[in-house]
């Protein structure tokens, strides 16, 4: 199973599916390194609303996920946490996902642009004036 | 045989899933949810119970060498009213030697985050582990209705 990226613009975009196991984890997250190297990405928004469970090992992948897009300059943002899951992340370890949260993808892109703009970083908004 | 060829009223009241692969995992996740929305858990309990599933399946694999998870309802055996659920993970593998250590947050002899069991711990009502070194880890966990 392959973990499609989605790019828009300086953002990246990927979906966290059920079925991700072991190895299509680490495949993903080097496709991700070297896509996030590659478009010199300003941000990257994970979505996990495919996932209703979200247990240690998806958390691990997830943290792991945004802290090496953090390690290679980006900014990085959960999105897409359903409400039972928030429920049960809350009743299991309450840190258990150290990245930034939003409800949906929306929210997710306006908290990622908001941090770029913030940074100084004005090549989003060069890209968005061509 | 697939479910769908059960009547509602008929669905099991227990679940067995051997653990031997990583799709496993999932699939006892899945299977623990449905036999908590089949016993009328609420949902939070319902997801609390799945992720618990979830959790001690991954153990079973990865730190029993595979083994079985098994759930069933609790019965009041006067009412026939059910009680709670109850979550068994059984493997042979190397057991653990210091439970209270396995069960301290952030503690993992692997690559985790060391905090699926007391997170099991804390999603379940009840919580036990019995486990010999060489002979295998019983975990058993129980939600209330
Ligand atoms: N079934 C088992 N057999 C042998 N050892 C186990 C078993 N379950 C847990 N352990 C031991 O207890 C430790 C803690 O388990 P726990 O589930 O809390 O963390 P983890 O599995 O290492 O990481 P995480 O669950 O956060 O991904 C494990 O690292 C392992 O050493
Ligand atoms: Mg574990």
């Amino acid at each position: 199973m392959k973990i499609p990226i989605l790019r828009l613009e300086r953002i990246l975009l990927v979906s966290i599916q059920v079925d991700l196991t072991d190895n299509d984890a680490m495949q993903f997250q080097s496709d991700l390194v070297e896509q996030v190297a590659e478009i010199e990405a300003l941000g990257v928004a994970i979505d996990i609303t495919a996932l209703d469970v979200v247990d240690s090992y998806m958390a691990r992948v997830i943290n792991d996920t945004a802290s090496m897009v953090r390690l290679l300059g980006a900014e990085s943002v959960i999105c897409g946490v359903q409400p039972f899951v928030a429920l049960t992340l809350v009743e299991m370890g309450r840190d258990l996902l150290g990245a930034d949260c939003a409800f949906n993808l929306g929210q997710g892109l306006e908290i990622l642009r908001t941090r770029i703009a913030t940074r100084g970083d004005t090549r989003l908004s060069e890209d968005e004036n061509v | 045989m697939t479910s769908a060829s059960f009547q509602p009223q008929q669905r099991p009241h227990h679940i067995d899933v051997a653990v031997n692969a990583e799709a496993d995992i999932q699939a006892a996740c899945r299977a623990a949810r449905q036999l908590a929305e089949t016993l009328e858990f609420s949902r939070t309990a319902a997801y609390h119970i799945a992720t618990a599933a979830s959790e001690l399946a991954a153990n079973l694999l990865f730190h029993g060498g595979g083994g079985w998870l098994h759930a069933h309802a609790l019965f009041d055996p006067q009412t026939q009213e059910v009680l709670g659920l109850e979550v068994l993970a059984l493997d042979h593998g190397p057991g653990i030697a210091d439970i209270a250590l396995a069960l301290t947050e952030g503690y993992s002899t692997g690559k985790g985050l060391g905090c699926g069991l007391p997170g099991v711990k804390r999603l379940m009502d009840e919580f036990m582990i019995e486990s010999t070194v060489g002979d295998g880890t019983c975990v058993k966990a129980i939600k209330w209705r």
